[in-house]
C-alpha cells in the first residue's frame, strides 16, 4: 500500500496500486433491474450477444435465406426492448443444481422411506391402478413439456429468457422422470404393477387423447413465446395443476397413499417459479408502450387456441375422479378452481382466460 | 445421508438398476400423431439408427453429482481468496483472461441452445437425457465461466476490461474471431453445426487444450481459481463427446453422409485449428512467465492430443466406414505450428493490435526468448528484434507500434473465414465468391467460404447449409476513423475518460499509462478495401506475390 517510487509493486491484488479505473469493479455495461445488479444478473445479461447492443460485426453466420444466428422473428410477439426481461427466480447454474439436486434427494428419500416402512402394499388397490394407468400416462405429458421447452430455449432473442425456459425445461424433464422412477420402484413391491401401462394409456386411452393433443400443438408450435406461454399460462392451470393438485394431492391419502403426494409436491413448487417468469415476461410484452395492443391481441389468440385444446382434455380426464374407491373430491370442484386460477393469471397480464 | 443408506442396506431394499432406469426414462418419448413437430432446424444428412445412449445416467443422479462438483469449486475459490493467491498471481497471465473470458461464456451457452438442434432429429429417445444433460452442463459451464470472471474483477489489481467484458466481447476484433467458434455450434445445417462441429470435432478434439492445458499454464502463474473452475468444467466433456459419437454412428453407416461427413470433419478441423490454436497458442506460450524447459509446448501439447489421441485415436478408425479423412490438413496444420511459427504470429499481431484491445500485453524478455529458441529453434532470428522493439516502444509518448513504420511491421489482411488475420504469409489467397473477392489465410479457409458454405457441395445440393454473413473484416468498421475516436466508440477507455483499457506494459502506476492524446492522429483503414480496388490480373496478383513475400523486422537497438 505505502510503495514508495523505489520499491517495485509486485502484488497483484486489488488494492496495491491506484491508477485510472483501478477501482472499477463491477460489471459496467447494463442497467440493472433494480438499483443494485444482482448476481443472477451478472451472469447472465449480455452474455447471448445483439447488434443492438454492442455487436459491432453483427451475426457472422446465417441460415441459408439469411436469417441470422438469432432473429427477433422467431416470435410475433414485438417488443421495444427485449432485453428488459429478468428472470423472477433468479437462477444461475449454482441455484439451479442446489434446487434440483435438493428435489433429487427429497424424492429418493420418500421412496426409501416408503418402501422402507411397506407403504406401497397398504395403497388401495383401486388407486394403485389409478397410480400405474393415469399418473403413468401424465408423466409423458410432463416429458413433452420439457422437450418442448429445450426446442424453445434456442430461439429467444435474450439470455435472460432462453435462460428461463432451459431452467423451465429442466424441471419438466427431471419430474416426468421422477414420476418414471418413483413407480418403477414403488411397483417392485406391488406384485402386478405393469410399468408399460401408462404409456399405453397415454398413447390410446380416450380419457388421455385430448391431454396429448394438447400437449402436441404446444410441442409443434413454431413460435418459442407460444410454447412458453401455451405452457405456463394455459396448459398447466387447466391440466398439469387440474391433474396434480385437484386429483393426485386431493385423492392420494385417502388411498392409503402418503408417498405419491411428496413426489407431486415438488412439480408444484417448481411450476410456482415457472409460472412467475411467464407472468413476469407475458406482463412484459403486454404492457409494452409500443406493441402492447399487438401482444395481447397475439397472446389472447394463443390462449384462446391453446385453452380450448386444454379445456377438452380437462374434461376428457373427468373419468379418473370416480375410479379411486374412496371418493373426497369432486372433478367439477378441481375444475373451479383451475379455473379460477387461469382467470387469476390472466388477468395479472391483462389478458382473456379462455 | 449416510445413515440412510446403511439403514437401506440392512433392509436390503433393491431399487432399480440404474441401466434400467435408463431404459425406461428412454421411453418416455413417442411420435406425435395429432400434430406434427415442426423440423424448424433441418438438416442435410439423413439419420437411419437411433443413437445409443453409451452413458446410461438419469437426471435424478446427475443433478446431486454436479451439485456436488459446485460445492468443490467454489469452496476452491473462498480457499483461494484466504491464501491470498492474488498476492503471488502473475498480471501478464490474468491479463490474457480478460481476452479469454470475454469469449467462452458465450460458445459454452451456445452449445446448450445446440442441443435443442439435434434434440429433435435424432430418432428414439435415448439420447434425450444424454442431450439434456448437456443442455445443463453448458449452461452450467456459462454462468460458472461468469462468475469466475466476476470473482477475478473484484480482487485483481487491475479490473479494467473485466468491467466492460460482455461489451467489450461484441467490439473487439479477437472475440469476433471467438464467436465465429460459437456461432458454428447453432447456425445452418443443425447435424454440421451441433453434431460434426460442436460435439465430434471442438469437444472431442480440442477441449483438451482449452480446459486442461489452459488450467496447467495458469497454476505455474499462481492463477488456482483458473483450474478449478475448467477441470470441473471438462469433467463433463466427456458425455458430451459421448452423445457427438452416439449421433455420428447413427449416421455413419448409410453411404448417403459420407460425403457431407468427409467436409464437416474437414471444415470444422480446419476452423478448429485456425481459431482455437490461435488463441490458447498464445495465452499458453505468450500469457505465462513460467520458462520451464521440462514442461511440453504448446506444439507438444498439440501433438499429444489433437494428432495422436484425436487423428490416430477417434478419427483413423472412421476410415473403416468408408469415410476419407483429410490426413493433408492434419499435416498441414502440425506444419503451421511448427515450422510455420503459426502461434508465434498470432501473439506476434495480438501485441501489434494492443492499443485495440482491452487487456494488457507486456513485452517478452530475454528470459522468455531463451525458452522459445529452446523449443522452436529460429524463434530469436525472426521474433527477438520484434519484442524488442515492442518493450522500447511501450512508453507512452512513442509512436504506437501499429502506426510506426521504424518497426518494418506490415499490418496483415484478414481471413474471411477464421477471421484471424493472414499471418503465414506464404499461405495468403484470394478468391471470388458472388462476384465479390475475399481474402483469406490459408487454402483451407478459401475452401470453407467458397465451397462447404453453399448451396451445393460437389454436385449435391444442400439446402440447409449456412452462409457466412456480417461485417467479418473488423478494420472496415473503423476505416477512415482516428484511432483515439475508434477507442471511444470501442469503450476501450478507463473511467477517467481518458486513459486506455489496453496498456502495452504492466506497470500499475497512472504517468506510465497511455491516454487518448498519444494515439490521436493514426487513421484506420481496411486492407479488404484496398485490395478490392486493385484491377483483377496482374495488378492483384502482384499485390498477392508481394504480400506472400513477408516483411522483415528491422534491428531494433
Ligand atoms: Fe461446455
Ligand atoms: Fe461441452
Ligand atoms: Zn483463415
Amino acid at each position: 500500500m505505502s510503495a514508495s517510487p523505489q520499491t517495485v509493486q509486485k502484488s497483484g491484488a486489488a488494492g496495491s496500486a491506484i491508477f485510472a479505473g483501478s477501482d472499477s469493479r463491477k460489471y459496467n455495461y447494463y442497467e440493472p433491474k433494480a438499483r443494485k445488479a444482482t448476481h443472477y444478473e451478472d451472469m447472465t445479461v449480455d452474455v447471448q450477444p445483439d447488434p443492438e447492443r454492442y455487436l459491432l460485426q453483427d451475426w457472422i453466420i446465417s441460415f441459408p435465406d439469411g436469417t441470422p444466428t438469432y432473429s427477433k422473428t422467431w416470435t410475433k410477439a414485438l417488443s421495444s426492448n427485449w432485453h428488459q426481461f429478468r428472470a423472477v427466480d433468479q437462477e444461475w447454474e449454482r441455484t439451479h443444481y442446489q434446487r434440483q439436486s435438493t428435489i433429487c434427494g427429497m424424492v429418493q428419500g420418500v421412496i426409501e422411506n416408503a418402501r422402507k416402512s411397506g407403504a406401497p402394499k397398504r395403497f388401495d388397490a383401486a388407486w394403485v391402478k389409478v397410480l400405474q394407468d393415469h399418473l403413468g400416462a401424465y408423466k409423458h405429458a410432463e416429458f413433452g413439456l420439457g422437450t418442448s421447452l429445450m426446442q424453445a430455449q434456442r430461439y429467444g432473442y435474450t439470455q435472460m429468457i432462453n435462460n428461463a425456459t432451459l431452467t423451465n425445461s429442466s424441471y419438466k424433464l427431471r419430474f416426468s422422470q421422477d414420476l418414471t422412477l418413483y413407480l418403477s420402484e414403488i411397483g417392485m413391491d406391488l406384485g402386478n404393477f405393469d410399468h408399460t401401462a401408462g404409456k399405453t394409456h397415454w398413447l390410446e386411452d380416450p380419457i388421455w387423447q385430448g391431454t396429448r393433443r394438447a400437449i402436441e400443438a404446444i410441442m409443434g408450435a413454431t413460435d418459442y413465446l407460444e410454447q412458453y406461454l401455451a405452457t405456463n399460462l394455459v396448459f398447466e392451470p387447466l391440466v398439469g395443476e387440474l391433474f396434480r393438485s385437484g386429483f393426485i394431492m386431493q385423492m392420494a391419502a385417502s388411498q392409503g397413499d402418503f408417498a405419491t403426494p411428496s413426489v407431486v409436491a415438488a412439480a408444484e413448487a417448481d411450476y410456482e417459479r415457472n409460472l412467475a417468469n411467464t407472468v413476469e415476461l407475458a406482463h412484459m410484452l403486454t404492457h409494452d408502450k409500443e406493441h402492447g395492443a399487438h401482444n395481447t391481441k397475439l397472446f389472447n389468440g394463443w390462449i384462446a387456441h391453446h385453452g380450448a385444446l386444454a379445456k377438452e382434455a380437462a374434461a376428457n380426464l373427468q373419468p379418473i375422479w370416480s375410479q379411486p374407491r374412496v371418493k373426497v373430491s369432486s372433478f367439477d370442484d378441481a375444475q373451479e378452481r383451475a379455473h379460477n386460477r387461469i382467470q387469476t393469471i390472466c388477468s395479472q397480464v391483462g389478458l382473456k382466460a379462455p | 445421508m449416510s445413515e440412510t443408506l446403511t439403514l437401506n442396506k440392512i433392509v436390503n431394499q433393491k431399487g432399480i438398476s440404474t441401466a434400467e432406469a435408463a431404459n425406461r426414462v428412454s421411453d418416455l418419448g413417442w411420435t406425435p400423431s395429432y400434430v406434427q413437430e415442426a423440423m424448424t432446424f433441418p438438416t442435410d444428412y439423413k439419420i437411419s439408427r437411433v443413437p445409443r445412449d453409451p452413458m446410461k445416467q438419469v437426471l435424478r443422479s446427475y443433478f446431486p453429482m454436479q451439485e456436488e462438483k459446485d460445492n468443490r469449486v467454489y469452496g476452491a475459490l473462498d480457499a483461494a481468496l484466504r491464501g491470498d493467491m492474488f498476492r503471488n498471481v502473475e498480471p501478464r497471465w490474468v491479463e490474457w483472461m480478460k481476452l479469454f473470458l470475454a469469449i467462452i461464456p458465450f460458445p459454452e451457452i451456445s452449445a446448450a441452445r445446440s442441443m435443442a438442434m439435434v434434440g429433435r432429429l435424432a430418432p428414439g429417445e435415448e439420447l434425450r437425457t444424454g442431450f439434456t444433460m448437456q443442455m445443463v452442463d453448458e449452461f452450467r459451464h456459462s454462468t460458472i465461466q461468469m462468475n469466475l470472471k466476476k470473482w477475478y474483477m473484484e480482487n485483481y489489481i487491475d479490473p479494467a476490461g473485466f468491467d466492460i467484458t460482455e461489451a467489450a466481447f461484441g467490439k473487439c476484433y479477437a472475440t469476433t474471431i471467438g464467436r465465429q467458434f460459437a456461432e458454428g455450434f447453432l447456425t445452418g445445417d443443425a447435424i454440421t453445426a451441433a453434431n460434426i462441429y460442436l460435439t465430434v470435432v471442438a469437444e472431442t478434439a480440442f477441449t483438451n487444450t482449452l480446459f486442461v492445458a489452459m488450467p496447467s499454464e495458469a497454476a505455474r502463474n499462481g492463477d488456482y481459481a483458473l483450474p478449478t473452475v475448467f477441470l470441473s468444467v471438462q469433467s463433463d466433456e466427456s458425455r458430451h463427446i459421448g452423445n457427438g459419437h452416439s449421433m455420428l454412428m447413427a449416421m455413419i453407416h448409410d453411404p448417403s453422409n459420407h460425403q457431407l461427413l468427409e467436409r464437416d470433419l474437414k471444415y470444422a478441423f480446419w476452423q478448429n485449428h485456425a481459431i482455437v490454436d490461435a488463441a490458447i497458442g498464445t495465452f499458453i506460450e505468450y500469457g505465462t512467465t513460467n520458462r520451464d524447459k521440462n514442461k511440453e509446448s504448446y506444439a507438444e501439447l498439440w501433438h499429444r492430443w489433437i494428432y495422436e489421441d484425436y487423428y490416430r485415436t477417434y478419427m483413423l478408425p472412421l476410415e473403416k466406414y468408408g469415410i476419407k479423412i483429410h490426413h493433408d490438413d492434419v499435416a498441414e496444420a502440425w506444419d503451421r505450428i511448427v515450422k510455420k511459427n503459426y502461434v508465434h504470429k498470432t501473439a506476434q499481431f495480438f501485441s501489434v493490435g494492443w492499443s485495440f484491445n482491452f487487456w494488457r500485453i507486456e513485452a517478452q524478455t530475454e528470459k522468455d526468448f531463451e525458452w522459445f529458441e529452446h523449443k522452436y529453434p529460429g524463434w530469436y532470428a525472426e521474433f527477438g528484434d520484434y519484442w524488442k522493439w515492442y518493450a522500447k516502444l511501450s512508453k507512452p509518448g512513442e509512436k504506437v507500434i501499429a502506426f510506426n513504420s521504424d518497426v518494418g511491421y506490415v499490418y496483415p489482411h484478414r481471413c474471411w473465414s477464421c477471421m484471424v488475420p493472414c499471418l503465414i504469409r506464404e499461405d495468403f489467397c484470394c478468391d471470388e465468391v458472388d462476384g465479390k473477392v475475399y481474402t483469406y489465410c490459408s487454402e483451407g479457409c478459401r475452401w470453407t467460404h467458397k465451397v462447404a458454405f453453399a448451396a451445393e457441395y460437389e454436385g449435391r445440393a444442400t439446402p440447409a447449409m449456412g452462409r457466412f454473413s456480417g461485417r467479418r473484416e473488423w478494420e472496415e468498421c473503423y476505416h477512415g476513423w482516428d484511432h483515439a475516436d475508434a477507442l471511444v466508440d470501442l469503450g476501450f477507455v478507463r473511467s477517467d475518460g481518458k486513459t486506455l483499457v489496453p496498456q502495452p506494459h504492466l506497470r500499475f502506476e497512472q504517468k506510465d499509462m497511455w491516454t487518448l492524446d498519444h494515439v490521436r492522429g493514426n487513421t484506420l483503414g481496411s486492407p479488404l478495401r484496398a485490395f478490392r480496388a486493385l484491377k483483377p490480373g496482374a495488378e492483384r496478383d502482384a499485390a498477392v506475390a508481394e504480400y506472400r513475400k513477408g516483411f522483415t523486422i528491422n534491428p531494433c537497438n
